[in-house]
């Protein structure tokens, strides 16, 4: 050993420590966090594009204060919300005016990404371009009412013909993954529109105005899984999840409901294929897999991701993170780092094929005009 | 239930429970005497507080932030004019009125007596309420909730004023202007000439402030004076409580309106105020204050709209679906302390739900309360001069329209209706029926829709439509019966000698109508660019009022002078001839100077060079106090900005300096 050790300032050392760490493969993740990059008497600006207190907002002010404690020097984070648009004012705002300087960060939305994948006239950002810090995914499940006679999605067939009632916002949505599937199942959908959310279709559902609805997994579970036990709804199948190489697999909190690929196998006996299901797929990562998303600006440097990437590990990993997540966010892992990046990559790209089949086919059946 | 009972009880009632629901009530009045604000930007406040803290502390300064929105800004609803929500538009009709004949300590402690009162009987109602909430909520579908606007849409009728062509011509402008932005069937935008800001519609508060905010302002300032007219302000402040007592039953009608209409989720809080102010027009037998300053106009929308926020609860508490904007910050902050609504609020967790609905009015006494002790002295508020509060007015009422969306269009809008409202209130175009239109005008479209696709035509037939169908033709037999009697009235007074100076130039009025009639015209010409689903409503809204609104047109250029569409504030009010009233369009100018500050150099820079001004020039007061008031004003409205991490309207200048920056 020629190297004396005593020439070593305790902060080279560290220096020398992250090195050795970095090389040899330990993830950031494990770096001290006094190593990141200060955030110390600073104020973080989360921008919310919804007003105060809808799922969105919800979502950014549970997670606001525990990055306020995992950021190195503990900024103060303080939520601000630009709604309109559907999200898309406040995303065009980010674009045009948040510092790269890791003091602004944007959540994303479903309704934030589903526009941006249409083309939609008022989308002038670029969310690809932007730099993910963590995404949450949900599930859904779709069910119908038990006066259809149906009690399980294998008996779906005899529904052909059958006109069902189905309550949506919009049809260029996150209800889009929803219509997409019937389609693709032959089901013979009446939509309603003009709801006010997925809530008030719920509430529509149980007033006996729609006979099929689908809802998020949270909701489902203490708003549905109720009537469910009534008898008042019958579920059929789960959206599905999407796992680590990509494939839409089982959604694990619904171990006995086929997903809509499943289904249709069930339908049709062969695996889903073709430019509509690639479609839904492209939209339900979108809308669900990778439903919510934080994200730092473009040209962003590389220490202030990974220091907030670092926060986002050390948020999830904390003791009571599960237990307390879970009315806000869920029962689903968080996604951080890698797959957090490999989610919305997959979320925010459509081929030119796709595109233009989405935008005709919304035009063609609901109207839209792009 | 009893155990429930009691059980919310011992909770509401421990020295914990109580401090922290104080402190949410204290917190909710600061914030809420400034309009626009409310519980948006109390919740900001209020969430670094909530995290760690335990859930029932908690939710006790949650709910005492919740209760008292509709508690503080009566305060500006009344003394101002200027509506801090929308559940205090209706207060202003007569509240300000009030104010400006010097009885504002009245108006408003008969206001704060209203919501105490209004806030505890909600409480008692909704105590056995909400055990049966369930099936009646889900009663209300889409076919009732469309017959309920139609009842709400039936009270333009005594709103109407002299003219019910004219009244209802105003409040097809509303359905009009309501109907800008996404059709609900189809989601076309309608209306709005690819401006991103129109595609999302107006924001109701936005509308609120300019149709009767802006009038009065520029109205008062033309007359220099300030807003009460007598300058003893006597000793109203008992009267207002004698006044609830004397109309307890009014008061007692209105909260059981509001608790229950505020409990359907989907039409909600907006609605309730107007319902209970033409409740108490009907039910009244003299009518002719209203609108004038009476003070049943002030007890009945008060008493409603804090036994609506009671209301509002059931639907959230059970269904997890909000009812207005406060009601949502409040599911947002429930979700955060870990509470989950849903069924089990009724069966398991309903301590809780009293918990909630109790604290709800505990919170309203001590908040209405308060208010109603401080009022007598910030009453005194009206006999400052007008040009001195002017600036602090516009600035505030800029500060709130901006933050209904926070884009400069809220500011484009708010000057857009301010005129409108201003030549509404001119050529006696009643306001009220403009707004009562603008409200009803989406959720009306959405539920036909909705309703006829569900049950195709026959959901005329489900006993719920019928009920209310009843309530609605009743409520029009009332409002006949009200405009028969006015117009008797009116005639008596013509026999006599002092009748109303009639206008005799038409030609301001004519102008006004014909570009009534264009923009319903207009409307038509846009509905059939649509597809069908996306047009039919403002088709049909458009076509029929065109009809109506060239009857006035008609009469204006036959030159009927005695006829009840012939009416011209300028005139009636002796503006004419009177050389010390300021021209109508000089504040008009100023306000959209004020404008055009804020386009290029931004709101905070605009907003003090106006301060600054406006001082000098029209209340000519020194240079030095001109400075102090300027400073207070600006450096208080940007420790709020801070504080509540609210932006302020940036300019060209702004955008300037931020791209040179990077």
């Amino acid at each position: 050993m020629a190297i004396k050790l005593s020439t070593f300032t305790p902060n080279k050392l560290k220096t020398l420590l992250v090195v050795l760490a970095a090389t040899t493969g330990i993830s950031s993740a494990y770096a001290n966090k006094s190593d990141e990059v200060s955030f110390e008497g600073e104020r973080v600006e989360w921008v919310v594009p919804f007003k105060e207190g809808g799922g969105s907002d919800t979502w950014a002010r549970f997670f606001g204060p525990r990055f306020s404690q995992q950021l190195n020097g503990k900024p103060v984070v303080v939520v601000k919300n630009i709604p309109g648009g559907g999200s898309t004012k406040g995303a065009n705002r980010f674009e045009r005016r948040a510092k790269p300087n890791g003091l602004n960060v944007f959540s994303t939305s479903a309704s934030t990404q589903i526009p941006y994948l249409l083309g939609d006239t008022r989308v002038r950002y670029d969310v690809k371009n932007w730099n993910v810090v963590m995404a949450t995914p949900t599930g859904a499940v779709v069910y119908v009412r038990p006066e259809l006679g149906i009690k399980n999605a294998s008996e779906l067939a005899k529904l052909k013909g059958k006109e069902l009632k189905f309550g949506s916002q919009r049809a260029a949505s996150m209800d889009l993954v929803g219509l997409l599937a019937f389609d693709m199942l032959d089901l013979d959908i009446h939509a309603i529109f003009g709801m006010k959310g997925r809530g008030s279709a719920r509430l529509s559902f149980e007033r006996g105005e729609v006979d099929i609805d689908f809802q998020t997994t949270s909701a489902y579970l203490k708003k549905v899984q109720p009537l469910v036990d009534e008898g008042k709804a019958i579920p059929l199948m789960s959206f599905g999840v999407l796992n680590k190489d990509g494939k839409i697999v089982r959604d694990p909190t619904f171990p006995d409901l086929p997903h809509v690929g499943e289904v249709y196998e069930m339908i049709n006996g062969k695996k889903p294929t073709g430019v509509q299901y690639n479609v839904w797929k492209t939209f339900f990562i979108a809308g669900f897999a990778a439903q919510k998303g934080l994200f730092l600006p473009k040209g962003t440097p590389d220490d202030v991701i990974a220091a907030w990437r670092n926060a986002a590990q050390r948020v999830v990993e904390q003791d009571n993170f599960k237990k307390e997540s879970e009315l806000v966010l869920g029962q689903y892992p968080q996604l951080v780092g890698k797959d957090a990046v490999n989610a919305l990559k997959s979320a925010l790209t459509i081929s030119k094929t796709d595109k233009d089949w989405v935008r005709n086919y919304l035009t063609e059946n609901y109207n839209a005009r792009f | 239930m009893l155990d429930a009972f009691l059980i919310a009880l011992q909770t509401i009632l421990t020295p914990t429970h109580l401090l922290y629901l104080c402190g949410g009530v204290f917190l909710g009045l600061l914030i809420g005497i400034f309009p626009g604000l409310g519980g948006i930007a109390g919740l900001s406040l209020l969430l670094p507080f909530l995290y760690g803290m335990d859930p029932i502390s908690a939710l006790a300064m949650l709910i005492g932030l919740v209760a008292v929105i509709p508690t503080s800004d009566t305060f500006t609803s009344v003394l101002m004019g200027i509506p801090g929500s929308s559940g205090s538009q209706a207060t202003v009709l007569d509240g300000f009125p009030l104010a400006k004949k010097g009885q504002a300590a009245r108006a408003l402690s008969a206001a704060f007596a209203s919501s105490l009162f209004g806030g505890l009987f909600g409480a008692i109602i909704l105590t056995l309420f909400v055990l049966i909430a369930r099936p009646v909520i889900l009663a209300f579908g889409s076919a009732e909730l469309f017959m309920l606007t139609l009842l709400g849409l039936s009270m333009v009728g005594v709103l109407a004023g002299n003219s019910l062509v004219k009244g209802l011509s105003a409040c097809g402008l509303g359905l009009c202007l309501g109907s800008v932005g996404g059709a609900p069937a189809t989601g076309e935008y309608r209306m709005v000439f690819d401006n991103g800001y129109l595609m999302d519609g107006i924001p109701l508060v936005v509308v609120g402030l300019g149709i009767f905010a802006l009038p009065e302002i520029i109205d008062l300032l033309r007359q220099n004076r300030s807003i009460s007219e007598s300058s003893e302000l006597g000793s109203g402040w008992l009267d207002g409580v004698k006044d609830v007592i004397k109309n307890k039953w009014l008061a007692t009608r209105c909260a059981a309106i509001g608790c229950v209409v505020g409990a359907l989720p989907g039409l909600g809080g907006s609605v309730v105020d107007w319902i209970s102010y033409g409740h108490a027009v009907q039910t009244s037998k003299d009518t002719e204050n209203f609108g004038k300053g009476d003070i049943r106009g002030v007890i009945a929308p008060e008493s409603s709209n804090n036994a609506k926020e009671g209301g509002g609860l059931i639907p959230t508490l059970l269904f997890g679906i909000p009812g207005s904007g406060s009601m949502a910050v409040f599911l947002g902050g429930m979700v955060l302390i870990g509470l989950e609504p849903g069924p089990a609020m009724i069966t398991t967790d309903l301590d809780i739900t009293y918990t909630i609905v109790w604290s709800l009015a505990v919170a309203n006494v001590i908040g209405a309360g308060a208010c109603l002790l401080i009022s007598k002295w910030v009453a005194k508020v009206t006999t400052i001069p007008y040009t001195l509060m002017a600036p602090f007015m516009v600035m505030v009422i800029f500060f709130a329209a901006f933050q209904a969306t926070r884009d400069l269009g809220d500011l484009v809008a708010l000057i857009g209706i301010g005129v409108l409202g201003v030549f509404m209130k001119r050529f006696g175009w009643p306001r009220p029926a403009f707004l009562i239109g603008f409200v009803l005008a989406s959720g009306m479209e959405t539920y036909l829709y909705q309703a006829v696709q569900f049950d195709g035509i026959e959901f005329l037939l489900k006993p719920g439509v019928m009920i209310i169908g009843a309530l609605t033709i009743l409520s029009i037999f009332f409002a006949a019966r009200h405009s028969i009697k006015a117009a008797k009235k009116e005639k008596e007074l013509k026999n006599t000698a002092d009748a109303e100076v009639k206008p005799t130039n038409l030609k301001p009025q004519v102008a006004f109508s014909a570009l009534v009639c264009l923009v319903f015209a207009y409307g038509l010409y846009d509905s059939f660019q649509r597809s069908f689903l996306g047009g039919v409503f403002p088709a049909v809204v458009c076509s029929f009022m065109l009809v109506l609104s060239s009857v006035v047109l008609i009469k204006l250029l036959l030159n009927k002078v005695d006829d009840a569409v012939n009416y011209d504030n300028e005139v009636s009010a002796g503006y004419v001839n009177d050389s010390s009233i300021t021209g109508l369009w000089h504040y008009v100018f100023w306000l959209c100077g004020l404008l055009a500050g804020c386009f290029l150099v931004g709101y905070v820079i605009s907003i003090a060079l106006f301060f600054i001004i406006f001082l000098l020039v029209k209340a000519r007061i020194s240079i030095a106090r001109t400075l102090i008031l300027t400073t207070c004003a600006i450096a208080f409205l940007l420790t709020l900005a801070h504080f509540m991490v609210l932006d302020l309207p940036n300019g060209y200048l702004q955008e300037v300096a931020s791209f040179t920056q990077l």
